[in-house]
């Protein structure tokens, strides 16, 4: 009876946004008149950050300071329709329509503050600080509360702006399959070690090690947040978690977290994980989304390292302690 | 962590303010301080609660409901029955014409899987709510129930849903799964070295949010309803709920947007329909929250999944052919399952340029609770099967396993089997970084490869590709209409019991949805005519065409030399 260490790896891609397209998503964008800026969306936060990636992106493409802008969603009488938070779709989806709705506003923003600094709106810029600015000429400027002002009290002008995502919906073809999934894909890879007890028959997840293609890292907080967080819910999945025990047989059935197990912090390891960023074309500043994919390449992972570990494949999610002191029965019966 | 700015830096601009920044975020200090606002924190005066009296079988005819010592305990101010319901039946996609309403929010006189709601209670507690449900007697007739994906396949399983009309869903019209067709898998494995089956299984997987989902209901003054609701799909739940309900969606109002955690188990748009109801039959706030034990075993799991691969490869690793039947536990009911299946074709045969590749992918319908979306849809358990494929793979040519992806790896330019061309692929890349950090060591060949050099060109075509249809046996009218027929009005409920008639001999999904129903069901009572049907076999698991010497390795029948 003895631990044997193994390594496994598994590399997967994964589709951004809803399969065959055809999933929308709205934004709308104001200037308050002192110059601050609310995004209204009906996009959903699940904890994943989509009001902060939704913030940053409208910030980014205002050219106005973070703390200007504040995003507002989830009230259908005010929030324009947005398909919802799955797919690893909102990233993608909601961000390029903010980003969209952001240009606009922008642009009647500059508008204004060229009719008051009478200068053509192609030589203004924003300053990041709250300025608009032409471009050269720093001092010939208008803080960005002044031009809100005039634009509402003055020239009675709404900086605005709408912003529209939608990928357009493909066809199927029945016999060969022939279609457009999505537009851009996010990659990884990763390499995970386990120990595994062959007297117990327990998995020990030691160290994962992965790389992420997501296209851009739009805040590398939320990132890491999402990819760590993935990587305990892949080991979940590998290791613990079925409502059904014996599927396809029904009994067994967890009601509670008493008997539906899941990892505790002492089941969880060292997470080391590397960014590449190959921008999607159609991705706001690049931007793919990594909701989902993070939560898949533990699981073949673990597989293939347990077989290196061990010498038995595991061929059914998850790999319970029973399913691997059984296969080592097998292997040992020369089965 | 860290990022490396060195890779594909000529396709991007560095030069951003605010993107890429680790800004905090806007809500992070109301979920840090317990302050923030979910569904569940409203507090609404003389609000109403709803608990669902649930099957106990896994499939059964309902013969009758008795709720009248439930109606007599104090607090009860509802039961709401299918025959309250506006709509009889619904599916949340066919409000994109997409799908067939298949599923009736409570039971239409059979149930389909254990947990099936079959009345709900509306009182003024949750322990009136809950002494009512325990109070309600529900006499049923069990039906032999199917349970294994394959088995229900078969021409003598028991129908699970009469909506749908046979144990799969057929796609585009009447083909019985969704196929890939690229190349000649069979003529490939006949060139290839090696041969290598497998067979992987997964187990249905729940959500597991903090919050459980549920939602509170409103009246308004104005004739609306105010929603506050965990969806994670502000629209779509409205949408839903309106079309199940009959109502002008500007009579709805949805608040939501801030969820204790989704991962895909709140698309479903199961408690709001019956919410709503419940606020126009009493005029009362209501709400309606799963427990624990709801969440777990009666709200839909992430879908079991069967695949099976073979794998035709070349002893240097060249992967020649991979063919795919992939089945989709649905439960009992369609949910997303019709949609994640096309999804987990499209996904096929992994991030690899694989020459020819067959694939089948069936949604498949049982007598377990009804699965739907979760993190990964279409997407998590294909990616335990192919990854674990390709380690099968490696160890029968005795390869490096990262070796063998990268020298497999899609780039830029090669065809999918979907037949669109590889755009940004950077899979190469990954395999290389994540090796770099695990120290693997990696052959120089696989270290210089990219993504961005080797693909496109022949590996840019679509190849000549033989068509083949699927095709699962229609699988006998007769029995179908055997099973309909009983349910006659011979057996409906005696009049004191307050069971609704089966939906499919009085429902206004009748028109499109229950046609097949009702024509098994007239075929045999003219009697024989339903009986006539096509032999043939459901489907097999793969096989590799015969009379070849490669070497066969399975995880299906263990390894032997044919």
């Amino acid at each position: 009876m003895a631990k044997h260490r193994g390594r496994g790896v598994a590399s997967v891609n994964y589709p951004i946004g809803m399969n065959l397209g055809g999933d929308p998503s709205q934004a709308l964008v104001h200037a308050t008149p002192t110059g601050k800026f609310v995004v209204t969306l009906s996009s959903i936060d699940l904890g994943q950050g989509m009001k902060s990636v939704t913030r940053q992106l409208a910030a980014e493409t205002l050219g106005v300071p973070i703390e200007d802008v504040h995003v507002d969603t989830g009230d259908s009488d005010t929030g324009p329709h947005c398909m919802g938070s799955f797919a690893s779709r909102g990233t993608h989806r909601a961000g390029n329509a903010v980003v969209a709705a952001a240009r606009e506003a922008k642009e009647v923003l500059l508008e204004v503050a060229a009719e008051e600094l009478e200068v053509d709106p192609r030589d203004l810029e924003l300053d990041g600080r709250g300025n608009v600015r032409v471009k050269g000429a720093p001092a010939r400027a208008l803080s960005v509360r002044d031009v809100a002002q005039a634009a509402h009290f003055k020239r009675g002008k709404s900086i605005s702006g709408r912003g529209m995502f939608l990928v357009p919906p493909s066809d199927v073809d029945p016999d060969t399959g022939a279609m457009r999934p999505v537009t851009t894909y996010a990659h990884a890879c990763m390499i995970v070690d386990v120990e595994v007890d062959d007297e117990t028959g327990e998995v020990r997840v030691l160290s994962i090690k992965a790389a992420y293609e997501i296209g851009r890292a739009l805040n590398i907080g939320l990132v890491e947040q999402q990819l760590v967080g993935g990587a305990w819910m892949g080991i979940s999945h590998a290791l613990f978690e079925t409502v059904e025990p014996y599927y396809p047989d029904r009994a067994h059935g967890p009601t509670d977290f008493n008997g539906y197990l899941m990892p505790g912090p002492g089941d969880m390891c060292p997470v080391e994980i590397e960014i590449i960023e190959r921008p999607a074309l159609d991705g706001p500043y690049g931007a793919k989304g990594i909701g989902e994919m993070c939560a898949t390449p533990p699981i073949p992972a673990i597989a293939n390292a347990i077989e290196d570990a061990i010498g038995v494949r595991i061929t059914e999610m998850p790999f319970t302690p029973e399913k691997i002191l059984r296969a080592l029965d097998a292997k040992r019966a020369g089965r | 962590m860290r990022i490396r700015k060195e890779l594909f830096a000529d396709e991007r601009d560095d030069d951003l303010a605010i993107v890429g920044k680790p800004v905090r975020r806007q809500d992070i200090e109301g979920h840090v301080t317990g302050r923030t606002t979910f569904f569940d924190d409203r507090l609404v005066p003389g609000l109403l609660h709803i608990r669902c009296v649930r099957s106990t079988h896994d499939h059964a005819r309902i013969r009758a409901i008795d709720t009248r010592e439930a109606e007599r305990v104090p607090g009860v101010r509802r039961i709401l029955r299918w025959a309250d319901l506006p709509k009889k039946a619904h599916n949340i996609l066919t409000i994109f014409n997409f799908g067939i309403d298949d599923e009736p929010a409570l039971a239409d006189g059979k149930v389909r899987y254990r947990g099936e709601p079959i009345v709900a209670i509306v009182a003024e507690s949750l322990r009136a709510a809950d002494e009512a449900v325990a109070k309600v007697r529900v006499d049923y007739d069990p039906l032999p129930a199917v349970f294994d994906v394959e088995e229900a396949l078969k021409p003598d399983a028991p129908l699970v849903n009469e909506y749908i009309g046979r144990n799969w869903f057929r796609y585009w019209g009447d083909y019985d799964c969704q196929q890939i067709r690229f190349g000649d898998v069979e003529a490939a494995f006949r060139q290839a070295d090696v041969i290598v089956e497998g067979r992987y299984q997964m187990s249905p997987i729940e959500h597991a949010p903090l919050e459980t989902q549920g939602c509170i209901v409103v009246p308004g003054e104005d004739g609306r309803f105010t929603v506050y609701t965990c969806t994670q799909g502000l629209h779509f739940s409205l949408d839903n709920t309106a079309a199940q309900l009959r109502l002008d969606t500007n009579r709805l109002h949805f608040i939501g947007g801030t969820v204790g955690g989704g991962f895909g188990g709140k698309v479903d748009t199961v408690v709001e329909p019956l919410a709503v109801l419940a606020a126009m039959l009493t005029g009362r706030p209501v709400r309606y929250v799963f427990t624990r034990a709801e969440e777990m075993q009666v709200s839909s799991p992430r879908g079991a999944e069967r695949v099976y691969i073979t794998d035709g490869v070349t002893r240097d690793g060249r992967i020649l052919a991979r063919k795919i039947v992939h089945y989709h536990d649905a439960g009992a009911y369609s949910r997303l399952s019709t949609y994640g299946t096309i999804k987990s074709a499209a996904h096929h045969p992994g991030p690899y340029w694989i020459p020819n590749v067959w694939v089948d992918s069936f949604c498949v319908f049982t007598n377990r609770t009804p699965s739907s979306a979760m993190r990964g849809f279409g997407v998590t358990g294909g990616d335990f099967a192919l990854e674990s494929q390709m380690d099968a793979v490696a160890r029968a040519i005795g390869m490096d396993p990262l070796e063998l992806r990268i020298k497999n790896a899609y780039r830029d330019g090669d065809m999918k089997a979907h037949r669109k061309l590889t755009e940004g692929a950077a899979l190469i890349e990954c395999i290389q970084v994540a090796a770099e950090l695990a120290r693997w060591p990696l052959s120089e060949e696989a270290r210089s490869a990219s993504s961005r050099i080797g693909g496109g060109g022949d590996r840019g075509r679509v190849p000549p590709t033989p068509p083949a249809r699927t095709r699962l046996s229609d699988r006998g009218e007769g029995e179908r209409g055997r099973e309909t027929s009983r349910i006659d009005a011979a057996e409906r409920p005696s009049a004191r019991a307050t069971t609704p008639p089966p939906s499919w001999l009085r429902s206004e999904a009748r028109a499109v949805e229950a046609r097949a129903v009702e024509d098994g069901a007239r075929r045999a009572a003219e009697g024989g005519e339903g009986r006539r049907r096509e032999e043939q076999e459901p489907p097999e698991p793969p096989r590799p065409a015969s009379g070849h010497g490669a070497l066969r390795f399975s995880s299906v029948f263990g390894s032997r030399r044919r």
